[in-house]
């Protein structure tokens, strides 16, 4: 009958220790794979551009660090070409621009969205609710020509606020937030604060809001690396190649197809300082994401 | 009676707090989202190669891209290999993604046979899932270049596996290219996926497993006929979630290349409508491309949605509680 107890406890033991050190293999071998690319990144960018030439691939860090440093800002390397494609701090700049307000903007008013659909009784409730459920699947690529052909009309092309605004209306992050809320909020709160004297929008703001902190969190990181890694929709929108409003990825785009730019090492440094904002917010706060992944989002 | 006009007096009065809190974000969704989708949905049935069309042509661009006609065969094909490469660019990265992520899904979830670091491995697999998707494309591309100086090139002229002068060239070639960009992708997203199934496991009552394992039920045995039939659900959701996103593969294959012009090995739907307004300026086609987008995506989400209904009370129960459609 009982297969684990057919067996001696000493036996069944050495049994369980030989699959979990197999197992414990196999994450480490993913784990390497998982890293290995970064790490590349990493090594090469502290490399000369002749130690790559010389060797592709390498374990150990080179002599380079400061010379391609250097580089980044130097318009006489390479005619030019680098320094036109790639700026790291405008990069930067401008990301941190658009990736912070949205951010806001999506936490803010998909809390208060939620808070809408969770403490009022209204008419249109079960249809607004219904609503944001169906159209939380629809991607950007599917309305990105009339959204184009809209925001060309208002002559709102290269501007940031068609980049900023839309995240005003994040279903998903809606979708997140009632869920939480229902679960967790207690409804009495409101309604003390109602004979206290407490008007609705000081209600959300001064009450509601301190208790969603937690949860919410999450959601803003969230929020701040899709935003940041966004490409497509940037690239729409800021369409007249000046590179003092790029986003990170748009120059990072550039930097790749431009087959001139022939000084390996900075390409490598480049790329290593366009996920190292996301990489060092992830690794600081990586208890939290990973908890908060399968919270109620969606995507691909 | 006194209490009903009570809570209909106090409904009427706070109601309006209700429509203020949800303006914001329906005017928004309006203005960015909705109104630019019956944008999209009008300039399909206008005439093509222009910005700002005014004749109206019917279903003329659905049927250039669906069926081609005597003059214009290239637009056809070019959808229909564009369909063709985001079936073949998922279908791919899907098997080796959920093969993967259910593999240590249920070894992470395993009560008897602890693995060390288990929070360490999992923050490892979710990182590739954060990085800029371009500069993903970036790191692949200078590993996988055609020079001498690339990682992979290099290693294999050092090796003496291919002759100086005879690189492979990754990006161009329609196997390595393809099977690279399902690789890139599968490395993103299987922790995302590990995590997702992960969280459903957790979901089943941990009592089930003691049972069978009194039972003296084998691994697999509990894996396919305890674990599998209680996760259906949320298999689905990633399944079809997965399927969504995979319509909307861009980033990768738009980048995985050099110099200027997209592989035609790589060319997704996605790739197809951006270039179709962004570099052609046919908004014809390509708001075309986005309805016939928008139509497969529906029906996606509704089968979520049918399957989800479907399901036995204590795991919608558990879904609910997950946060998951």
């Amino acid at each position: 009958m009982a297969d684990s107890y057919n067996y001696s406890n000493k036996a069944y033991r050495r049994n369980l220790m030989i699959h979990s050190t197999i197992r414990f293999i196999v994450c480490v071998l993913l784990t390497i794979i998982c890293l290995l690319p970064i790490y590349i990144i990493v090594i090469n960018s502290t490399r000369t551009t002749a130690e790559i030439i010389e060797n592709g691939f390498s374990f150990l860090p080179g002599t380079g660090l400061v010379e391609n440093f250097k580089m980044l800002g130097d318009g006489t390397k390479n005619k030019g070409f680098f320094v036109e494609a790639f700026n790291v701090l405008e990069g930067y700049r401008n990301s941190l621009i658009i990736a912070g307000c949205s951010t806001v903007l999506t936490v803010f008013f998909s809390a208060m969205t939620a808070y809408g659909l969770t403490v009022y009784d209204f008419k249109l409730k079960k249809f607004a609710t219904a609503f944001i459920l169906a159209v939380m699947m629809v991607p950007m690529q599917v309305v990105s020509t009339g959204f184009l052909q809209f925001m060309a009309k208002l002559n709102l092309l290269n501007n940031y606020l068609p980049l900023i605004l839309p995240a005003i209306a994040a279903p998903s992050v809606v979708f997140f937030m009632l869920q939480y809320m229902r679960s967790s909020f207690p409804l009495d709160i409101v309604e003390a604060a109602r004979i206290d004297g407490c008007g609705e929008f000081r209600t959300f703001m001064q009450i509601s809001l301190p208790i969603f902190k937690p949860a919410f969190a999450v959601q803003a990181i969230f929020a701040f690396v899709a935003s940041w890694n966004n490409y497509y929709t940037p690239s729409m929108i800021i369409v007249n190649g000046k590179r003092e409003m790029k986003t990170m990825p748009m120059m990072v785009q550039a930097l790749l197809n431009n087959n001139l730019i022939t000084e390996f090492g900075v390409r490598y440094l480049a790329i290593l300082l366009s996920i190292l904002p996301v990489v060092v917010i992830y690794l600081a706060l990586s208890k939290f994401i990973v908890k908060g992944v399968a919270l109620g989002a969606v995507k691909g | 009676m006194q209490a009903a006009t009570d809570r209909r007096h106090r409904m009427i009065s706070y109601a309006k707090y209700g429509y203020i809190f949800i303006a914001p974000f329906f005017i928004a969704y309006i203005f960015f989202m909705l109104y630019p989708l019956i944008n999209t949905f009008i300039l399909s049935f206008m005439e093509n190669r222009t910005e700002n069309p005014t004749v109206f042509v019917g279903l003329q661009n659905y049927q250039h891209i669906l069926f081609g006609d005597a003059s214009r065969n290239a637009q056809q094909k070019a959808f229909m290999s564009s369909m063709g490469n985001t079936l073949i660019l998922w279908a791919g990265n899907f098997v080796i993604q959920i093969v993967l992520s259910l593999l240590l899904a249920v070894w992470f979830s395993d009560v008897r046979i602890k693995i060390k670091g288990t929070g360490f491995f999992k923050i490892v697999m979710y990182l590739p899932n954060i990085i800029t998707a371009a500069s993903v494309a970036g790191i692949f591309l200078m590993i996988f270049g055609k020079t001498d100086q690339s990682v992979v090139n290099s290693l294999l002229l050092k090796w003496g596996v291919i002759l100086k002068g005879g690189n492979i060239d990754f990006t161009t070639d329609p196997v390595y290219s393809r099977v690279i960009v399902m690789f890139i992708q599968s490395w993103m997203w299987f922790g995302n996926t590990m995590l997702l199934l992960l969280s459903g496991i957790f979901g089943i009552d941990p009592s089930i497993y003691e049972a069978a394992d009194i039972d003296g039920s084998s691994g697999a045995n509990t894996f396919f006929r305890i674990t599998m039939p209680i996760l259906k659900p949320i298999f689905i959701y990633v399944f079809i979630t997965s399927m969504i996103g995979g319509l909307q593969m861009f980033d990768i294959p738009y980048m995985f290349h050099h110099g200027e012009t997209v592989s035609p090995y790589l060319k997704t739907v996605a790739v197809y409508i951006y270039q179709a307004f962004r570099k052609d300026h046919n908004y014809g086609y390509s708001s075309a491309a986005s309805i016939l987008l928008f139509i497969l995506t529906a029906i996606l989400g509704a089968l979520i949605y049918r399957f989800n209904t479907d399901s036995s009370a204590p795991v919608k129960k558990k879904k609910a509680k997950g946060g998951k459609v």
